[in-house]
């Protein structure tokens, strides 16, 4: 008798934490319902409508139903746009993924006994406190016609006249991509270190001890454990990558040139604000939303494809 | 379990990320249109706060300079008599203060009393916009305010066309902005023997001319203009046909030359394809620039040429000034009443004062070395050697603005300028530059970008 009462006690204890776990997950749901899933869900809704102020005149909502999605597929924006974006995201990561996992295997390796460590890893993660917009700022006057760079590189007469970094695609590109570079590679640096970190140290030794070269012990031992972090890295920088906006429209002044070739897919929703477009913008996020949708889901199939079964 | 963990996990992310950009919001439906009975209440009822928006110091300071009875408060504040004066300057940046006006005046009436706008500043650019809005956010100035055509008589008729729509005038404006073209004597001296603007005239009086001299200054290492966008509002302002007719997006003529010939220019290193406004048109205002002439309205002579600085050539008086290969507008301030305001006769005093009153006109030229639009005003000043330019060494250019604000023809506005100007300008450049191999490939891109701006329009 006092048994089962015993026991009736302890599980409506039970279910009193649980309620307190409940209340405590609140704010998060609140906050995402409120900013984040009405936003999407309204963004969907937008996008089956013809929406958009000429002027001061309002036109519509009228329901086009997929007409929206026919018209940035069928005239190539999407694509050209998207190419842009992988292009300036693939230029910027593979410095950043390489400079990182390097910076981050000679700050933890114990043998080498670096100094000054603090202060470098200050030193590599300072442009990422550069607001975007202001870098680009400084990158489009250093690479302007008559900036600073084209007269140091006439001077030292390495160019006969100088170079119109802005007018040429790949320059731009490359601009962009190297801005990206050096503003995030800090980052991935700080979370590759953490990982490598957390890596036992007596796997080391009995490499060590086993004769295994530097090499071998990065490639072998440093890089498989450390894969759930790189795929973590891999995948929010591929998502941020999709969303690059800031450097590319301040480098040049909104317009994506030369001829569009450094116009992403969020300077290129940007476009449609001017007219208060909310339909062919709201298309467009729904493509991005799948995008970035079905890339997240490849990457966590790789990434646990030995762990589940 | 696990991987539906891992699965939605994903999805919240992406959607959590993808949403961040894209919040939207439906905007605020327009209201209806302030009465009539709102906008001309009786001057004892009238409105304490008078809100003026606009997106530089330029009109505040004619106002606090010009108008009787102004007292300055502070930097964006006044008086007069007991009404309070506030300006809210919205930068024109990124369209700014457009997007500031579409979300204000078409809510104007319904506004509380002391926010209410009561003059908005408009540029030729994008004035019909406001002034052809329907239903109307600016005011009639004859029907609403009250100012006579007797008090208009002396303005020149292209400021008034610019403001008009469907027959009825809803602006004013004190300025004009004809412009002409200015060149440096020094150069003109050492490339063409002299700097006598009346020899220098012929050498740049049409286009052919014009491109044939730029092949002589080529050689003598300078450039004719900075960029081929100087010439763009000379050619444009001279076109047949509006940027967009009957919802089709339309180039005229006149539009194809600057193409043209701007792509031989810039092939040829006669000039640049330089962003007006940027270092390197900045540049050629200094001595050590290489840059022959600038196309410009009076404000751009006295204001932007660097006349302050050590070392420009405004500071020694180096220009001088000839009307070229085609008259021009580039700029100017149109003053419009709001609909909805509460102060609709200190609105209409402000207008008739500083935009109809000859002696208030006379003071601007003299101050303010505007081009004022007003005609007795500008051809007596344009006789009178006190008003000679410094910066042009002593030319007094008014006579050859007088003829041109005569000529100006401002009937082929369209609601759509801004948006056309800029794209076209932008794709060209590409052109120019050589990223877009032909010129109907540039074509495409530029009706793409209008496309996008103004969803309504097709090619």
């Amino acid at each position: 008798m006092s048994d089962k009462k015993y026991k009736h006690k302890q599980k409506s204890m039970v279910v009193s934490y649980n309620r307190w776990g409940y209340i405590f997950l609140i704010p998060f749901f609140v906050v995402y319902l409120v900013f984040q899933f009405i936003p999407l869900v309204t963004t969907i809704y937008n996008s089956f409508f013809e929406n958009y102020r000429s002027g001061l005149t309002q036109i519509g909502p009228n329901f086009v139903g997929l007409q929206n999605y026919i018209t940035i597929v069928t005239n190539g924006d999407l694509i050209n746009y998207s190419k842009n974006t992988m292009i300036m995201w693939i230029i910027g990561f593979i410095p950043q993924i390489f400079f990182s996992l390097l910076l981050g295997a000679w700050f933890t390796d114990p043998s080498l006994r670096l100094k000054g460590q603090r202060f470098f890893k200050t030193v590599i993660y300072l442009p990422n406190l550069i607001m975007a917009s202001a870098f680009s700022m400084l990158f489009f006057t250093l690479f302007s016609d008559n900036g600073p760079i084209n007269s140091i590189l006439v001077n030292l007469h390495l160019l006969a006249q100088p170079f119109k970094f802005m007018s040429n695609a790949t320059a731009v590109r490359c601009l962009v991509g190297f801005m990206n570079f050096v503003m995030w590679f800090g980052n991935t640096t700080i979370l590759l270190m953490a990982g490598m970190m957390g890596i036992d140290q007596s796997l080391f030794e009995a490499a060590e001890v086993d004769g295994a070269t530097s090499t071998q012990v990065f490639w072998k031992i440093t890089l498989p454990i450390l894969r759930p972090i790189l795929v973590y890295v891999l995948i929010t920088s591929l998502i941020g990558g999709l969303q690059m906006f800031d450097v590319p429209q301040i480098l040049t002044n909104g317009t994506g040139d030369p001829a569009r070739s450094s116009m992403t897919l969020i300077m290129f929703l940007n476009k449609h604000l001017f007219s208060k477009n909310f339909g062919m913008g709201g298309a467009l996020s729904v493509f991005l939303f799948i995008i970035t949708g079905i890339l997240s889901m490849i990457v966590f199939k790789i990434s646990y494809a030995g762990e589940v079964k | 379990m696990k991987k539906l963990a891992s699965v939605l996990l994903s999805a919240l992310m992406a959607a959590s990320l993808v949403a961040c950009g894209t919040a939207t919001d439906a905007g605020t439906p327009a209201e209806p249109a302030a009465t009539e009975e709102t906008t001309t209440a009786a001057a004892g009822e009238e409105g304490k706060v008078l809100n003026i928006y606009c997106w530089n110091e330029e009109f505040k300071s004619r106002l606090e300079d010009h108008y009787p009875g102004y007292e300055k408060v502070d930097a964006t504040s006044g008086k007069i008599g007991d009404v309070t004066v506030n300006f809210v300057i919205t930068p024109s940046d990124d369209n700014a203060y457009q997007n500031k006006l579409d979300e204000v005046l078409p809510a104007n009436a319904s506004a509380a009393a002391d926010d209410k706008v009561d003059i908005f500043l408009v540029e030729a650019d994008y004035a019909l916009k406001y002034t052809g809005a329907e239903p109307a956010v600016a005011l009639d100035v004859k029907g609403d305010l009250g100012l006579t055509d007797a008090d208009l008589a002396n303005q020149y008729q292209y400021t008034k066309d610019v403001v008009t729509s469907n027959g009825v005038l809803r602006g004013v404006s004190w300025q004009g902005c004809p412009g002409v073209l200015v060149y440096r004597r020094d150069i003109a001296t050492e490339v063409f023997g002299t700097d006598d603007p009346a020899e220098i005239a012929p050498l740049l009086a049409d286009w052919d001319k014009f491109n044939e001299a730029a092949g002589k200054l080529k050689e003598a290492g300078y450039t004719i203009t900075c960029s081929a966008n100087d010439t763009f509002r000379v050619y444009s302002n001279n076109v047949t046909t509006p940027w967009v007719v009957d919802g089709k997006i339309n180039i005229d003529k006149n539009i194809e030359k600057w193409v043209n010939d701007s792509k031989a220019l810039v092939d040829a290193g006669e000039t640049g394809t330089y962003d007006l406004w940027g270092d390197e048109w900045n540049a050629g205002f200094m001595k050590d620039g290489k840059v022959f002439s600038y196309f410009g309205p009076a404000w751009l002579i006295n204001f932007c040429m660097a006349a302050d600085e050590e070392g420009s050539v405004a500071h020694d008086g180096g220009w001088a000034a000839v009307e070229g290969p085609q008259g021009f507008n580039w700029g100017g301030t149109w003053i419009c009443g709001a609909q909805g305001t509460d102060n609709p006769t200190l609105v209409a005093d402000i207008m008739k004062q500083l935009t109809c009153t000859e002696s208030v006109m006379t003071d601007i030229v003299k101050k303010d070395s505007d081009f004022v639009n007003n005609k007795p005003a500008m051809e007596a000043a344009a006789k009178d050697d006190s008003f000679a330019f410094p910066i042009l060494g002593g030319q007094n250019p008014l006579a050859m603005f007088c003829a041109g604000a005569d000529k100006i023809s401002m009937a082929n506005i369209s609601n759509y300028d801004q948006g056309c100007t800029e794209e076209f300008q932008n794709a060209m450049k590409n052109y120019f530059d050589g990223n877009y191999k032909t010129y109907d490939e540039a074509l495409e891109a530029f009706y793409k970008a209008v496309e996008e701006k103004y969803p309504e329009l097709t090619h």
